[in-house]
């Protein structure tokens, strides 16, 4: 190699090329790492001055006076709960379809290909189709609107999971249950599902945390509240609209509540990332 | 053998014999229900995922048919955007919707690029998975908090030190310097667009470190067989062998950039102006749709604001088929490979 590299300029030039490529590649990386240290950073950094038991325990305040986000995280917690419920069913059963009996047909190789479009689809639009479907029936903002919009964004995940690790469950666990008489819904049930939970438990755990943060589709859904509300019928108050709101506004208190709220939002959504991951692996 | 015959009674020519050892009819009957109950009742959700892209297509064209009617195909060109006079036109967040993501692409492309080929050439295997994690959890963080950030910490810094240094360098290029014009100011088009790019980065590098993977190693190693570099290897057999999944990669990403909303609403400035300077304020679909929608006052604003929604939707959808028709491409083609 060192004869070769001393005698052969092609030679050279073409080491040298390799070594700058390589070297602008661990850069690359360098530069998408210094991003997530730097936001992890600042979030910890102004976060941690907010994190004090009154951030979860009083109301979001006026501007000037003491307060915290209780009603924006149990309004959160509800209307995330609520989507989620609403969209895991029909994720799954959606999901199932495609894996087990879409096979042949139309139907599965179609709706596989609009669910990988939803998947992506701006959240912001869905916003803006809850809004025209029922807000706008309704004629008042509310945490159902709000819930439903955020199970629409529930569903694309969970059906792309569930599709995902039942085509995973190998074909001979099926056929062994048909073999032994069983029918074909309680082979899915018993056999495909507990085979596949921990991969399903996975694309659950990533909804959530998808939703958690979600801003764009609770502005024209759930809007928001200054009160305590467990009412889904009415306004509901939520993380994400709160430290909008609060930190577009000019009051300083309210950015320091804002970057209390952010800090939450982000360690929780990491936090069920990697234990999504986790769960996954343990499989 | 012969006893799992008697046993089981299969063999027998005598038909009393199979009939007494099966479930009773009544078991039969009620599981063929529920077969057919479970299994229509999968079909009907994976339908109702399919009607799902139908309605929100139709929902949002009945809501911007009174500005369709009102300013047909003009609304597209048009830069004009007055509620008082009630004259919109899409023009200039289209405008901004398109320069931000191209700002975006123009960076996280070459940066994904070069994520990807060091997680699947570069890394030590045992350091893969935890630094392709760390960059898929640029992707977990929610929008709002990169505008929070980008608003507070980036913007301020951007001002200060970046921007006067790209309007001395790149602004007296000619014809490119008039996309370095005017005052810093810290917050603008140039600033969404950078968040933008830190934001699909994760999605692009995951896309491309997955298409890369599946490169037969058989092709890479004749390659370095015959003497290839690392990035000889990388540019001439692995990337053609991915073309079409790279960009399918690419097309996700830009998929994601032109619907990100919260971000861009932090940092773009919301201006109805068009300007052509990247350092001035703009507006994309996104961020007019959540500064505007809920203040928009009359049928006809609302219903320019839905049109705005609808293009967007129109925009990402035909982006996003193509990212996946691409990705199929590449599949099959992986499929007939093997």
């Amino acid at each position: 190699m060192a004869i070769a590299s001393t005698g052969n300029p092609t030679y050279r030039r073409r080491r040298r090329t390799n070594a700058a490529m390589m070297a602008l590649s661990t850069l690359a990386l360098a530069f998408g790492l210094f991003w997530l240290v730097w936001i992890l950073g600042v979030l910890l950094y102004e976060g941690a001055g907010a994190l004090r038991p009154s951030l979860f325990l009083q109301m979001t305040p006026p501007p000037g006076s003491d307060g915290g986000l209780a009603n924006a995280l149990s309004g959160s917690l509800l209307m995330a709960g609520a989507g989620t419920l609403i969209g895991t069913p029909v994720g799954i059963l959606a999901g199932t379809y495609l894996a087990e009996y879409g096979r042949r047909g139309w139907l599965a190789p179609a709706t596989r290909f609009v669910n990988d479009v939803l998947l992506s689809a701006p959240s912001i639009v869905i916003g803006l189709f809850v809004y025209s479907v029922y807000v706008a029936r309704a004629k008042h903002f509310s945490g159902w609107a709000g819930a439903f919009a955020l199970a629409i964004i529930v569903i694309p995940v969970v059906v792309r999971t569930t599709d995902d690790m039942l085509k995973l469950v190998p074909n001979s666990l099926r056929e062994a249950a048909m073999a032994l008489g069983c029918p074909s819904w309680k082979m899915v049930v018993m056999v495909s599902y507990r085979a596949a939970r921990a991969g399903i438990l996975t694309g659950i755990l990533l909804a959530v945390a998808r939703i958690a943060g979600e801003t764009a589709p609770l502005l024209f859904t759930a809007l928001n509240n200054q009160f305590w509300s467990a009412d889904l019928n009415r306004p509901m108050a939520n993380l994400p609209v709160v430290i909008f709101q609060f930190a577009m506004s000019p009051y300083d208190d309210w950015h320091r509540l804002a970057w209390g709220g952010a800090a939450v939002i982000t360690l929780f959504v990491l936090g069920l990332n990697i234990a999504a991951r986790i769960v996954f692996r343990r499989k | 053998m012969s006893a799992v015959l008697d046993n089981g009674g299969f063999a027998t020519a005598d038909g009393t014999a199979v009939a007494s050892l099966s479930p009773r009819p009544s078991v039969l009957r009620n599981n063929a229900l529920m077969d057919a109950l479970f299994r229509n009742l999968t079909r009907f959700f994976a339908f109702a995922v399919l009607a799902l892209l139908g309605a929100i297509l139709f929902s949002l064209l009945a809501g911007s048919l009174p500005a369709i009617h009102r300013f047909g195909v003009d609304f597209l060109a048009s830069a004009a955007w007055d509620p008082v006079r009630k004259d919109f036109g899409a023009w200039v967040p289209i405008y901004g919707t398109l320069v931000t993501s191209a700002v975006a692409l123009a960076i996280a492309i070459p940066a994904s690029f070069g994520i990807a080929v060091f997680l699947t050439e570069l890394s030590p295997v045992w350091l893969r998975r935890p630094l392709g994690t760390a960059i898929e959890l640029l992707a977990a963080i929610p929008s709002i908090i990169y505008g929070m950030w980008g608003l507070f910490v980036f913007a301020p810094l951007f001002q200060e030190y970046a921007q006067p240094f790209l309007a001395a360098t790149l602004g007296n290029v000619p014809w490119l310097g008039a996309l370095f014009a005017g005052p810093p100011m810290g917050i603008g088009m140039l600033t969404a667009g950078i968040i933008l790019a830190v934001m699909v980065i994760p999605f692009i590098a995951a896309v491309m470190r997955d298409v890369f993977d599946v490169v037969p190693p058989m092709l890479k190693e004749s390659a370095y067989g015959l003497g290839s570099t690392t990035w000889e290897v990388v540019w001439r057999v692995v990337l053609p062998y991915t073309k079409v999944g790279v960009i399918g990669g690419i097309m996700l990403g830009l998929g994601r950039a032109l619907g990100e909303t919260m971000a861009v609403t932090f940092v773009i400035g919301n201006a109805h102006d068009f300007s052509a300077s990247l350092f001035m304020p703009g507006n994309s679909i996104a961020s007019a749709l959540a500064n505007e929608f809920n203040e928009a006052v009359g049928d006809l604003y609302s219903s320019a604001l839905i049109e705005l929604g609808l293009i967007l939707f129109l925009i990402t959808t035909i982006v996003l088929a193509c990212s996946k028709l691409l990705l199929l491409r590449l599949a099959r083609h992986e499929g007939a490979a093997a």
